[in-house]
């Protein structure tokens, strides 16, 4: 498992938006390098009889049947929104077309 | 002109296309949470919950549904089904996705590895199938300008959470033709089963489409542009028309190709560039931890697979082998819903009027011809692939039968047939009321028609004369003058025996 650069680190916090200052993403690769440094330590079991999971809890196949239900008022659902036009949100312009 | 100009381009570069298509799975609600799919024509933010608003503090529950959908649909392409499946949080920042996360499907789709075939005008193509997850639909985004010209986005979150397929395909294809047709016969697929109305125009099938070019011989595929914006079947093999031979001229300049997404622009009939990628994209999937994995068990995927129609190939197949129907016919009423409701029931209603000389070919005629030119007249709709549901509802199948059979057993000229099923298609009325509204029984008395072929024979003596000359021309011009005087409604063929009859006998002139 290699280390995490201050490179990697900056992508990362890009990623997921958070402005931060180049002494943040010093104290936050050492942290995260920390991190990793115990999966370096759990590494070491063997694991080769046990399935691997992304789950924490045995539950499997909870589905729902598909009946409608209620909706939230238009003004309530809108309450939150930094700021409205008719019955819309308003955002700041996104380049027409992007939309995926 | 260079030499290189003078080769056709296709002689000298391969086209490779893979197509992604997303559908909006026919539900009734959405996709993690119970709010009504009937957002088509709904106000704006009308139906939206907590959940698919992406407030804190809520869980999403999958719709069971949409997920036995994409599973049938999996089925029906010939794909595995994955025994056990999870969900995957695709992450990036756009206004059209609340939480910040598409919940989708990344390393365990619930289908993959099928195939569909299909027909083009250079045969029968056969197009790999690598996977068809579920995943949830974003936001819809307005691009406006406010009262004050300042521009803005508006976000309408109706959509968002609404169940989405994504159906994506190997690098099989070779010709704009070629996605075209996988497309249009992936729809009849869907809705077949009734995974989804897959209409282009209200965005309920969204096909994008990755094009490249190598040079030929060449194993590596060349640099692709990700084709978007394409709203019907026409547009999808116009855009990859065009890209491909945008790709030559690039090329042939000697010009690197970037990997970008293109938008088709339908009026100007170009595509142009939208993003350019640099690197792949980052969206740091993870498997999603609110909801547990799905195990197929092997009781339901019997049950699933039990509730599988008949599909549109299989239909084809039976149309040609079992109904004796042209390949042609077959395509046509297959490819329109309306077209194939009006076949069947009117084939069963023959059957139920005790009617023989009603038979699939000839009511596939009529449904291939007439009906469709009709329903395209009234519905103004493409020439291929037209909607016709709507106008099937104006022709009773039952009328049509009568119709046929009274062409069949010789009561009607086919001539007459046509302006009386038009009018049945126009205004309704029976088929009875109409053919003796315009007195348009066939006359197939023979007394009856008697007089007006002696009458013929009498006032046409050069006619007369050059058939006994043996100019057997002037036959068929002595038919048309009693079809005149009987104004269509004589049976030709007794009207010639009758004429040939009279005039070898040596008859009433001369």
């Amino acid at each position: 498992m290699a280390a995490l650069s201050h490179a990697d680190v900056a992508h990362v916090a890009h990623l997921a938006r958070l402005g931060l200052g180049d002494d943040e993403l010093t104290r936050l690769e050492g942290q995260l390098n920390h991190i990793l440094e115990q999966y370096r330590v759990l590494a070491e079991l063997d694991t080769e009889a046990i399935a691997p999971t992304a789950q924490t809890i045995e539950l499997e196949n909870i589905l729902r049947d598909d009946l409608p239900g209620p909706c939230l008022p238009v003004d309530e659902a809108l309450a939150g929104a930094p700021e409205r036009a008719g019955d819309h949100v308003v955002v700041p312009p996104i380049i027409a077309g992007l939309d995926e | 002109m260079t030499s290189a100009a003078a080769t056709p381009m296709s002689a000298r570069y391969e086209t490779v296309i893979g197509i992604e298509i997303h559908v909006q799975l026919k539900t009734a609600s959405k996709m993690f949470c119970r709010c009504p799919t009937d957002i088509e024509g709904a106000p704006p933010n009308s139906r939206t919950c907590p959940i698919c608003l992406g407030l804190p503090g809520t869980l999403p529950v999958a719709n069971r549904r949409a997920v036995e959908l994409v599973l049938e649909t999996g089925m029906a392409l010939e794909a595995e089904i994955v025994p056990v499946t999870r969900w995957d949080r695709k992450n990036y920042f756009y206004p059209d996705l609340p939480k910040g996360y598409q919940i989708s499907q990344y390393e365990l789709p619930l289908t993959r590895n099928g195939r569909l075939a299909f027909e083009t005008s250079e045969g029968p193509v056969t197009v790999g199938i690598r996977r068809a997850h579920l995943e949830e639909d974003t936001a819809r985004l307005v691009h406006a300008a406010d009262p004050g010209g300042r521009r803005v986005s508006l976000v309408d979150f109706n959509r968002s959470g609404m169940p989405l397929m994504e159906i994506v395909t190997e690098p099989d294809l070779r010709t704009p033709e070629q996605a075209r047709r996988y497309a249009e016969e992936l729809r009849l697929l869907l809705r077949a089963i009734g995974a989804s109305d897959a209409e282009m125009e209200q965005g309920q099938m969204r096909v994008e489409a990755n094009v490249s070019i190598r040079p030929v011989g060449e194993a590596a595929f060349g640099t692709r542009a990700e084709v978007k914006n394409m709203n019907s079947f026409r547009s999808v093999e116009r855009a990859i028309a065009y890209e491909v031979e945008r790709q030559e001229r690039v090329l042939d300049a000697g010009e690197p190709l970037v990997q970008e997404t293109r938008g088709w622009d339908d009026d100007r009939g170009v595509t142009y560039t939208m993003r350019i990628k640099e690197g792949s994209d980052d969206y740091r999937y993870f498997p999603e931890p609110d909801l547990p994995p799905l195990r197929a068990d092997p009781a339901w995927l019997e049950e699933i697979r039990g509730r599988l129609p008949e599909l549109p190939a299989a239909r084809r197949g039976r149309y040609t082998a079992g109904l004796g129907l042209s390949p042609y016919d077959a395509r046509v009423i297959v490819a329109d819903a309306g077209a194939t409701a009006l076949f069947e029931e009117t084939l069963a209603a023959a059957g139920g009027l005790g009617l023989a000389g009603v038979t699939p070919k000839l009511v596939a005629n009529w449904v291939s011809g007439e009906y469709l030119r009709l329903a395209k007249q009234a519905t103004g709709e493409e020439v291929e692939l037209a909607e016709s549901a709507g106008a099937a509802a104006r022709v009773r199948p039952e009328e049509l039968a009568r119709l046929i059979g009274l062409v069949a057993d010789g009561s009607l000229s086919g001539t007459s047939a046509k302006q009386v099923f038009e009018r049945h298609f126009t205004a309704g009325e029976p088929v009875e009321a109409i053919v003796t509204d315009l007195g348009l029984t066939q006359i197939s008395d023979r007394d009856a028609l008697a007089a007006a072929v002696e009458d013929v024979i009498a006032a046409n003596a050069a006619a007369v004369a050059d058939y006994r000359a043996g100019r057997q021309q002037a036959l068929g011009f002595l038919v048309g003058q009693v079809m005149r005087a009987t104004r269509g409604r004589a049976n030709a063929a007794l009207v010639a025996e009758l004429l040939r009859g009279g005039l070898d006998d040596g008859g009433t002139t001369g």
